[in-house]
């Protein structure tokens, strides 16, 4: 339907054509059949929840990963399946979310690179090229910084640099990763001013983002994707309202079950105050006050980027932090994560990490090496009930699990070593619907059955309130709201879209 | 990492030539025969570090390089007579040859597998030297009839001569345009990929470069010693001495890596009573020295107010 409106606006406009991309991981499609066209000056946000495969598709235009299938065009001419320098030089640029900027050389000397040509022996115009970027670092708002090195920098101009880069060699396609993860309301501001003169320049611009609000005032178009595939596409508004996208970022209905005896008599288990941690500039957590009770289960709700991975390893020890984190009474500070997680806090980290050449039946040994050969198979034959698919899987090397499988084995091997404080980060990362029924179901199990306590992260709202008790949200490093899961829909559900 | 001012790299380097080639006139001939090795053992540093420096390479076979360019350089004399200029000549493009002809599959390689090769061709091609002992002269070694000269303060000019002009080449391209794309592959291949560089000719170029010095130095080497054996230029053990001396004068600084083969060369020597135990003695202090100062010898030039603050 969408397509009929570009038609209208001239089909020779259209620099970026994507046709039916698919990209296969294994037996994963991480992409299945996109397609968009981009014309000149006009800015696309390209949204979805994590594992969507939003990034994927920024990749794959890119040239950093080749499409199964499917073709890519740029002003007519295919550059599906080419190398990421080739892509390059036909006119696509790219700003990446995370990239470290050489430590050696100023911010002019980062500029220069990026004019550089591409020819070993080629004569370089040294004048005109120190012109050409001092040009650059003019309109990017580097000028007055272009002698610095980037260590001397703050977060938001060595964000500059990347643009700064990659608008270097005049693309005509630029494409830009969370243009304002990490920046501040002004800098927002600033940014958008530049991406917008970006715009009027001629350029298409796709911007890669989580959600519609950060980037609708920017965007003359929004396409939404949902584990590999489109599920909307339009003007912003249009989006926001459009009902899949509702069901895919706040659910069809949202369930709560809170447990009310469990409010009062509990001591706190974990109690964290005014945990502030820094990487580099970036401040990523701030002033942060949380509490778990004994038994309860607490949601940490949360886009990418706003802190809880952060916070969750804080906790196990793994980063440095100012503040204090106590557990049963007794601070962490200080504490090797080895002993931390010996004292029964066990962290299931966002990415998993399984030994992946491991059958899921070692993987589990491992981790119950320390009880008695007893011990361990009792707590091996209730994990296989909690998530009996694994019993089935037991000699199976855990790399070739699916998705699904890997989490519940990754949480399964949590369980093994007994923890009294399980932190649980995105469990749904990139589960399929039905997976996310049956990690639904342990989790009631867990909380029903067991003196467990759950503090998990997620920025899925629909998994993350029927397990909570109690829900803290957290956005850009910061505590915004905390409170019961029944108020969070009337009070938190307008930032979800 | 701290940035070291080109001024006092290049003080440094002024004062280290003025001492060097004024050496001569005062020193012993044993301690010209001791930097005469050391020499060109630092260019075959210098050589490593623009591929790990500067690529991000790890080459664990140096001494493949090394080898090719002495071995042939070697077999050419005593086997066929030829003159030694073009026997350095044919050994340092067969130097360039071999090494292209591992680098291309290798790099193509991702993670620490392009190391790990690097690492098999150096046990490739010292059992192709013993398997072929009619003409590598095997486990013996090789001797040539050709010296380059017998004098020893002529043979100390030649390698300082090699040495300076091999050091100022490398340096200049470690600097030029060339080495700051090559440093941003380094450091993130998708990232310089995607401004446009083709990362693949960039990092063949470099080991081309390296291949070249290498196989140099390792000709002339075998001319001054008046023979070759695996012991002293292919063997591992050997690589891991230019690795080390690479890293001990600081790693990204080309100039460094002569500071570190002097050391390395110098302190082997000097510790030699020791015995056996002077190898170990010298790996201790190279370790001190690497978790003390892991920039190296040429961290202490770098300029401290420019640091983070």
């Amino acid at each position: 339907m969408k397509l009929e409106t570009n038609e209208l606006n001239g089909k020779d406009g259209a620099i970026l054509k994507v046709q039916d991309i698919v990209c296969r991981f294994g037996g994963l499609i991480a992409v299945n059949e996109i397609s968009f066209e981009l014309r000149a000056g006009e800015i696309m946000g390209l949204i979805g929840p994590n594992g969507s495969g939003k990034s994927t598709v920024m990749k794959l235009i890119m040239g950093v990963l080749k499409p199964s299938q499917g073709t890519i065009q740029v002003n007519g001419a295919f550059i599906n399946g080419l190398p990421a320098h080739k892509v390059a030089k036909a006119g696509v640029g790219i700003v990446f979310q995370h990239s470290k900027p050489l430590q050696r050389q100023t911010v002019l000397e980062h500029i220069k690179l990026a004019l550089l040509p591409d020819e070993i022996f080629a004569i370089v115009n040294h004048a005109e090229l120190n012109a050409r970027a001092l040009d650059i670092a003019k309109r990017v708002g580097l000028i007055h910084l272009v002698d610095r090195l980037p260590g001397t920098l703050s977060f938001a101009d060595l964000r500059r640099i990347e643009l700064a880069k990659a608008i270097a060699r005049d693309p005509k396609v630029v494409l830009i990763d969370e243009p304002f993860a990490g920046l501040t309301a002004s800098e927002v501001e600033e940014f958008s001013v530049l991406i917008r003169n970006f715009k009027d320049e001629g350029r298409a611009i796709l911007l890669v983002d989580h959600n519609v609000k950060s980037v609708a005032a920017l965007v003359d178009r929004v396409f939404a994707m949902y584990l590999g595939a489109k599920i909307a596409e339009g003007p912003a508004n249009t989006v926001m309202q459009d009902p899949v996208v509702r069901e895919v970022y706040l659910g069809g209905s949202l369930l709560v079950a809170t447990r009310p005896e469990l409010e009062f008599n509990r001591a706190a288990l974990i109690e964290i105050k005014d945990v502030n941690v820094y990487y580099g500039k970036a401040q990523a957590l701030e002033n942060i006050n949380l509490h778990v009770r004994e038994r309860e289960f607490v949601s940490v709700v949360g886009l990418n980027g706003a802190g809880k991975s952060t916070l969750f390893n804080a906790v196990s020890g793994m980063l440095d932090y100012s503040g204090s984190i106590s557990f049963n009474s007794k601070s962490l500070q200080g504490i090797s994560p080895a002993q931390i997680s010996r004292a029964g806090v066990i962290q299931c980290p966002e990415t998993r990490e399984l030994f992946g050449e491991l059958s899921v039946g070692e993987n589990l040994e491992v981790a119950g090496l320390h009880l008695s050969a007893k011990a361990r198979k009792e707590q091996s034959e209730w994990l296989f009930e909690l998530f009996p698919i694994l019993k089935s899987r037991i000699s199976q090397a855990a790399a070739t699990l699916s998705g699904g499988e890997q989490q519940m084995l990754a949480i399964a091997r949590c369980l093994m070593s007994k923890p009294k404080l399980l932190l649980l980060d995105e469990p749904t990362l990139g589960l399929a619907p039905v997976i996310l029924e049956q990690l639904s179901k342990a989790l009631e199990k867990l909380r029903h059955s067991t003196d467990l306590t759950v503090l998990l992260a997620e920025q899925n709202v629909t998994f993350a309130l029927p397990h909570a008790d109690r829900v803290y949200v957290l956005e850009h490093a910061r505590i915004i709201w905390e409170g019961k899961p029944d108020k969070f829909v009337s009070e938190m559900g307008h930032i979800y879209l | 990492m701290q940035r070291i001012p080109k001024t006092r790299l290049i003080i440094l380097a002024m004062f280290f030539l003025i001492i060097a080639y004024s050496l001569p006139l005062y020193a012993k001939a044993y301690l010209l025969g001791l930097l005469t090795v050391a020499y060109y053992f630092g260019i075959f540093s210098m050589s490593w570090d623009l591929l790990f420096g500067y690529a991000g390479e790890v080459n664990f076979g140096p001494t493949f390089l090394i080898g090719l360019g002495a071995y042939t350089a070697g077999i050419l004399n005593n086997q066929f007579g030829l003159g030694i200029y073009w026997c350095i000549l044919t050994g340092s493009l067969a130097s360039v040859v071999g090494g292209v002809l591992l680098a291309l599959p290798a790099l193509r390689l991702k993670g620490p597998y392009f190391g790990l090769t690097t690492l098999v061709a150096v046990l490739l091609l010292q059992n192709m030297i013993v398997v072929m002992a009619d003409i590598t002269g095997g486990e013996i070694g090789l001797t040539v009839p050709d010296v380059i000269a017998i004098n020893d303060t002529a043979n100390y000019y030649i390698a300082l001569g090699v040495m300076t002009v091999s050091g100022f080449i490398l340096y200049a391209f470690a600097n030029s345009r060339f080495g700051l794309i090559l440093e941003a592959i380094g450091q993130n291949p998708t990232e310089a990929a995607s401004l446009g560089f083709n990362v693949t000719k960039h990092k063949l170029t470099a080991f081309i470069i390296s291949a070249f010095f290498s196989g140099i130095a390792g000709a002339f080497l075998v001319f001054y010693f008046g023979s070759a054996s695996v012991g002293t230029l292919i063997e591992v053990s050997v690589g891991v001495q230019v690795i080390i001396a690479a890293v001990l004068g600081g790693r990204r600084t080309i100039l460094g890596a002569v500071l570190g083969s002097i050391f390395m060369i110098s302190a082997t020597e000097a510790l030699r009573p020791l015995g056996t135990l002077s190898t170990f003695v010298v790996s201790l202090i190279a370790l001190a020295v690497i978790m003390i100062a892991p920039g190296g010898f040429l961290s202490f030039l770098a300029s401290k107010q420019e640091s983070a603050n």
